[in-house]
């Protein structure tokens, strides 16, 4: 069966080879389907703070995303507690929700109801508080805090500046 | 070189070079079916034949579709609504289609159940078959994104956001799929390129391994009978066709079946023409907006169960029972433990198992629709919980079954 045994090399080493090609094509597939980077490029907002209403929830548009922002009543602040006031943002006196504006259940954006202060998700009847804190099953976190920075009143999204990072030190974003 | 005579039709020709009537004789006039069975036996066919319309239907839709996602809404909802002739016909015959096309599949599924048609010998027909059935919900889905309208935008969003797996957070993996941070250009281009191409190539091989599985153990029968098949072959070619248990697939079954294709398609075509609308959701007319959800996400009709079992329990959870329920159809040739092939009828336990899963399932799909609120959370949980003991408690109630 000398035959046989150069017949079983050759298949080997040919099997062999395939695989390695066959690794370098799920590569390159895996590669092609990741966000372009003129997608990812197109990853900064700025938004002027000093226009907002008290009470009225803003929606700015950053990577696709709906971003709430929200400039809370010194009502609303007095009445927050320790850990609602650890995720305001602050500039000058006033204090603002700044959140991606996705339930983290499945993704929905929950509406504002501000007779309430607070988050309603229309899709599976979840609930966040004013400062986007899960406080109705299923979403099963608060909603996410994006990267931002602050400039005199401007908010750059997109830019992790001091007082983002202090937040995550402080253990206010997962 | 090999030899050949002279031929003297046409037919002769081909049969000298593709052996047309061997393949003829030993794929329809010597494929034996029982006579013992019923109009449900022609499911298979209709199935067969509402593909077929939507490959047909399909290309021509093709061929006004734009896949970007600014010119995709309106190059459905006008350029072939309003200025392709006909171009109404297409969309209606495709959506009408692919979702009548989920009503037959359920009703051959519960058929295979009912009768047994998923044992001995007959558990590949089973598995890939419900792999046709993966297939045609992936089909289905891609499909529903393309006219870009907020259902399919956001239907996009809820069913990528399900990779993130719960509390693993996988949000790599559902920007991978996405090709972007929410559904965009990437996302779009993916979904078109899955439902024009590589599900359909998909869904066609799987149809030729789906027949070829049953070529072997043939296709059940009312009585769930261990019929001798050559045998009964043989008192049939031999001229006692009354004494056989067994017709020929072609030109006898064939005829019956395409009986019932034809009353099928009096019915389908009664819904394109008149009653289109109960296949397109008023919402997904509405061009996509990632700033605004819909205040009720739900999905197509077929998908309200299995959706429903997702919803009343908290993520992870929920998400678990979800897989669970798109997994444990596949395991059903072993998880009932009695070797009995009879229809449910006679077999005990598992008539009042096959009747409660059957009307569990139908609540399930009534609740997916309504909002998630008060008592319809409550049924909602309930149903749910029950379709998970019931796949639990089959082995259970299957394994002292008697012996039919």
């Amino acid at each position: 069966m000398a035959d046989n045994g150069r017949r079983d090399f050759m298949g080997k080493v040919f099997g062999g080879w395939a695989a390695l090609g066959g690794l370098g094509a799920l590569y390159a597939a895996k590669k092609s389907w990741d966000p372009l980077p003129s997608v990812k490029a197109a990853g900064f907002t700025k938004v002027d703070l000093s226009a907002a209403e008290p009470n009225v929830l803003n929606i700015e548009k950053w990577r696709g995303k709906p971003i709430f922002i929200l400039k809370k009543t010194p009502e609303i602040v007095a009445k927050q507690t320790k850990e609602e006031s650890a995720r305001d943002v602050v500039v000058g006196k006033d204090h603002f929700l700044v959140c991606i504006g996705l339930c983290t259940h499945l993704g929905c954006i929950p509406a504002y109801r501000p007779d309430k202060h607070d988050f309603k998700c229309a899709c599976h009847g979840g609930e966040f508080d004013v400062s986007g804190i899960n406080t109705l099953p299923p979403p099963p976190s608060p909603m996410v805090i994006p990267p931002f920075k602050i400039e005199g009143t401007t908010l750059i999204l997109g830019e992790e500046g001091p007082e983002y990072k202090k937040m995550k030190e402080a253990g206010v974003i997962a | 070189m090999a030899h050949f005579e002279k031929a003297h039709s046409l037919e002769e020709w081909l049969d000298q070079r593709l052996a047309i009537k061997t393949l003829r004789r030993v794929l329809a006039e010597e494929y034996w079916i029982p006579k013992n069975i019923n109009f449900l036996w022609a499911m298979g066919m209709v199935l067969a034949v509402t593909f077929g319309i939507l490959v047909v239907s399909g290309i021509f839709l093709l061929c006004y579709y734009q896949p970007n996602v600014n010119l995709a809404f309106d190059s459905v909802n006008y350029t072939i609504m309003q200025e392709v002739e006909f171009g109404w016909l297409w969309r209606h015959v495709h959506a009408v289609a692919a979702s009548v096309v989920f009503l037959i599949i359920y009703i051959h599924m519960f058929t295979g159940i009912y009768y047994g048609s998923y044992k001995k010998g007959r558990e590949l027909i089973w598995i890939s078959g419900m792999l046709l059935f993966v297939s045609f919900s992936a089909e289905a889905f891609s499909g529903y994104m393309l006219p870009w309208g907020q259902m399919s935008y956001w239907a996009g969003m809820v069913i990528t956001n399900l990779f993130s797996l719960g509390s693993l957070e996988l949000n790599g993996l559902v920007e991978w799929i996405r090709g972007d941070y929410v559904p965009g250009q990437a996302f779009l281009n993916r979904f078109f390129m899955l439902h024009v191409f590589l599900m359909p190539l998909i869904i066609m091989a799987l149809i030729g391994l789906h027949f070829g599985t049953l070529r072997i153990p043939h296709v059940n029968n009312q009585d769930g009978e261990e019929i001798d098949f050559e045998e009964e072959a043989k008192k049939y070619l031999s001229g006692k066709k009354k004494e056989a248990k067994v017709i020929r697939f072609q030109p006898d079954f064939l005829s019956k079946d395409m009986f019932v294709v034809a009353v099928f398609l009096i019915f389908f075509f009664y819904l394109v023409f008149w009653h289109y609308d109960f296949a397109m959701d008023p919402i997904n007319f509405d061009p996509a907006d990632g700033l605004k959800t819909p205040t009720h996400i739900y999905p197509e009709w077929y998908f309200l169960w299995s959706y429903e079992i997702l919803r009343p329990f908290p993520k992870d959870p929920g998400l678990i029972a979800f897989g669970f329920a798109q997994v444990i159809f596949f395991l059903l040739p072993f998880l009932d433990r009695s070797p009995n092939v009879a229809p449910a009828s006679r077999r005990g336990k598992f008539a009042v198992w096959f009747w409660v899963l059957l009307v569990d399932m139908i609540v399930l799909t009534v609740m997916g629709k309504l909002p998630p609120m008060g008592i319809y959370s409550t049924i909602g949980l309930l149903a749910a919980s029950l379709f998970i003991i019931l796949w639990i408690a089959l082995p259970f109630i299957t394994k002292n079954e008697k012996a039919v």
